[in-house]
């Protein structure tokens, strides 16, 4: 019994993780350096994870210095310890040691603007009545001192009970060579004995409990019993209830504890700028008079629209000439390899499965990056949190906020990069809505199949100026919007109801990003694609190869020699050629007839033809769940006018294409029905990956994945009925 | 007392004013109390986005923005009168 209860060693000492000497987090205020900073520090050395069970990323990354392996935390950023956003909360659980499979960090690197000392304090002497070392790094005093900001470094230490304090500047690296110094001794700093900021709280809250941490008793006391100080509470609360509640109306009053808190916090800040701060910044920079005007309600509108309308137009057409270079070398790449390695099975794996499948996964990198590229110089210049402010009223009536408007443009181009751009919305509601309105917007990988359908079954008259064809689309396109608003709408009022959220937005002076810092964070993103949607869509793509593929038929590839013998000896010269094109296609759509596909195709067909498709399109709407674009290669195997059939072949097959009993299958119902499916459906591997990676579970991607195709279905089959 | 009372959500552009009171109930507005915006603390409205929602302030040199809903929970007397 005795040796069960000796060998049993606290989880977090066991972890292979915790290969590091400390663990130090990074703790500030959002838009303090922070980033740049611990980018700064740790370079190429991170990762990025998630928390368990949350949709938060994790960043960590680790430095050698003064012969010490450094692990740093780059918490999500914070204003307070009182948390108030779930970014926030997660900030504040790992400070207090309540985060589950987070250990406790060794020691806190507070990040602190010295333009913006005012809400920096009231972290900051929070963070110093922690019983944790504490070293702060003083970030863009460049800035500071070009607008005439002078700050008394070892008076502000003083003040704070004898806390290290460096002045860095993380573009440059200028103090970081210092503050690594103090990093890699900072578990042997010596204990403060920093006068509190509010000495009656610090006193009530020792005299309560003497046993646990000063600083979280105290937050208990402003705070309450909540979700995340649960433990505490219960500890405590059953047998002190009494003296709990006369320390509060002591303390507070009648008045809101919180609001008592920042009352006597910012006056404590404010008494302490008045000794260690010796200008008040003054708002009169170039950067503030550029974001000034940005800000004027027209001009800043019409910038903000020029902005992204650039946005839209480098994710679109930039990316085209890279993916079609991608596309053409997979392509290549394929045919090479089933030229050398012959026919049969283990060269169309190698050739159709694995070539093909890594070449769909790599061809959303360009779109990936080059929207990435504009959202981290956007957002580190300071001009997202401007476009959110514009766009706040706008976004608000439609369901989403302010800072929905990328990902909503981005997913016109392609919704993986726009899913993947929801980060940038801090509210989890408003990001998941947003993730889940994302894929109603006209993709790219729409348009080849809206083409097709449209220019072979849309007349090209006019009606005015207008072109039909045209009108069609633009039709198509609307109703992704309004689909993708409807959704975000219902989803606002039913399971993302919730509290409202505050709308406070720091509004950053204009800065010029760092170039480093830009690349680390593009590098990063390249890597969460293709680890963790990556993986998933090339696993989808070797399904749907190995179901078109098997199982073989004998009977076809006897066929097929026999048609070939008898071309060789009737035919020559071109017409030869054209005969065996002809019988390898005709082959190709009589081995997918008999593959599992074709089988799928065929048994679902009765599911499809209250929708008018027969089992030629069901088979090409299957293989297209994984990615839609596919419909056309298949639709073109299928019509036995091969998969790299140009689209007049293609649409002509499809016009001529009839049911057993000589109707025609593509009438104007059925293919408006198509168009309605093609809009509505999820029929994206990639998205779905990306949603679960987003959102760090498989809940929200197979909700999409249900709602969207019960959406395209029940859409499909109104229009073929009422058009019939 | 003035007349009537003045809110950060009645101000005219470029105007400098103290906050005087604040009406804590709503719980936003106590957040925004965690930001800074406590009895005392001074603000420049400096412009707001189309509609006139939210409002963007300057306060200890850094700009701040508010939906007026909030904004009017902040009672405000102008500064720089006797100067």
């Amino acid at each position: 019994m005795n040796k069960l209860a000796e060998i049993r060693v606290p989880a977090n000492q066991i972890s292979t993780q915790r290969r590091a000497d400390l663990s130090i987090a990074v703790v500030g205020n959002p838009n303090a350096g922070k980033s740049t900073l611990f980018n700064r520090l740790t370079g190429l050395r991170q990762r990025i994870g998630n928390y368990p069970g949350v949709t938060v990323e994790r960043h960590v990354g680790e430095l050698t210095h003064a012969g010490k392996r450094i692990e740093l935390v780059d918490l999500p950023g914070t204003h307070a310890l009182s948390a108030h956003s779930f970014e926030e909360m997660i900030a504040v659980n790992v400070i207090f040691d309540r985060m589950p499979g987070a250990s406790a960090p060794d020691g806190i690197l507070a990040v602190i603007d010295s333009t913006n000392l005012y809400q920096g304090l009231y972290l900051l002497q929070q963070l110093v009545e922690l019983d944790c070392p504490l070293v702060v790094a003083l970030t863009m005093t460049d800035v500071a001192a070009a607008s005439g900001i002078r700050i008394d470094i070892q008076a502000l230490s003083d003040r704070l009970g004898g806390v290290p304090i460096h002045a860095v500047t993380a573009t440059t690296g200028q103090g970081v060579g210092a503050l690594k110094d103090t990093l890699a001794t900072l578990n042997e700093q010596p204990r403060r004995t920093a006068r509190p900021a509010w000495p009656a709280l610090s006193e009530a809250a020792a005299r309560l409990d003497p046993d646990h941490s000063v600083a979280e008793v105290g937050r208990l006391l402003i705070d309450g019993p909540d979700d995340s100080n649960e433990a505490l509470a219960s500890a405590l609360l059953p047998e002190k209830q009494a003296a709990y509640d006369d320390i509060r109306a002591a303390l507070f009053g009648d008045d809101e504890p919180l609001a008592v808190e920042a009352r006597v916090r910012y006056g404590w800040v404010r008494a302490t700028l008045g000794e260690v701060q010796e200008h008040l910044p003054v708002y009169k920079t170039l950067s503030a008079k550029v974001a000034r005007f940005a800000n004027l309600p027209i001009p800043g509108t019409i910038g903000l629209f020029v902005v992204m309308a650039i946005v839209f137009q480098a994710v679109f057409a930039w990316a085209t000439p890279i993916m079609d270079l991608i596309d053409a070398g997979t392509v290549a790449l394929s045919e090479a390899a089933v030229g050398a390695l012959g026919d049969g099975a283990f060269a169309s794996l190698v050739g159709d499965g694995i070539i093909a499948g890594v070449g769909s996964v790599i061809i959303f990198l360009p779109q990936i990056l080059i929207l990435f590229l504009f959202i981290i110089l956007l957002e580190d210049s300071g001009f997202l949190a401007r476009a959110a402010y514009l766009l706040d009223r706008a976004m608000r009536s439609v369901g989403l906020s302010g800072q929905s408007i990328i990902p909503m443009i981005s997913s016109f181009a392609c919704a993986v990069p726009g899913i993947m751009a929801t980060r940038v919305i801090p509210n989890r509601r408003d990001r998941i809505a947003t993730i889940l309105a994302a894929p109603f917007m006209t993709c790219s990988a729409r348009l080849p199949v809206y083409a097709l359908l449209i220019a072979a079954f849309v007349p090209a008259q006019k009606i005015g100026f207008l072109n039909l064809q045209g009108l069609v689309l633009f039709g198509l396109y609307m109703f992704g919007i309004v689909m993708g608003i409807l959704t975000a709408l219902m989803l606002r009022q039913t399971a993302l109801r919730g509290p409202k959220q505050p709308f406070m937005l720091m509004l950053p002076a204009f800065r010029r990003p760092n170039l480093r810092t830009v690349l680390i964070q593009l590098l990063g993103r390249a890597r969460v694609f293709l680890y963790r949607a990556g993986t998933v869509i090339f696993a989808v793509a070797l399904i749907i190869w190995a179901l078109a593929y098997y199982p073989r038929s004998d009977e076809v590839a006897n066929f097929v020699t026999a048609e070939q013998v008898r071309a060789e000896q009737t035919l020559s010269g071109d017409a030869l050629d054209n005969a065996l094109a002809d019988i390898d296609n005709k082959a190709a759509a009589l081995q997918l007839e008999q593959s599992w596909l074709g089988r799928a195709g065929k048994t679902v067909e009765p599911l499809f033809r209250p929708l008018g498709w027969d089992w030629r399109v069901s088979s090409a709407v299957i293989a297209g769940f994984p990615a839609r674009e596919v419909v056309i290669a298949v639709l073109g195997t299928v019509y036995a006018v091969g998969d790299e059939a140009d689209e007049a072949r293609l649409s002509g097959r499809i016009r001529a294409a009839t049911w057993p009993d000589g109707r025609p299958v593509f009438t104007l119902p059925m293919v408006v029905g198509l168009l309605i499916f093609y809009a509505l459906c999820l029929q994206c591997a990639a998205t779905i990956a990306v949603i679960r990676r987003e959102t760090n579970g498989w809940r929200w991607p197979a909700f999409a994945w249900a709602y969207m195709t019960t959406l395209g279905y029940f859409g499909a089959m109104i229009a073929y009925q009422v058009g019939s | 007392m003035l007349n009537c009372t003045k809110t950060l959500a009645s101000m005219k552009a470029g105007e400098k004013v103290v906050i005087e009171a604040i009406d804590t109930s709503d719980p936003l507005v106590r957040r925004l109390m965690t930001l800074g915006l406590v009895e005392g603390a001074e603000l420049e409205h400096a412009t707001s986005a189309l509609g006139g929602d939210p409002i963007e302030f300057i306060m200890f040199g850094q700009a701040i923005s508010l939906r007026r809903e909030q904004a009017r929970a902040f009672t405000v007397s102008p500064v720089g009168a006797g100067e």
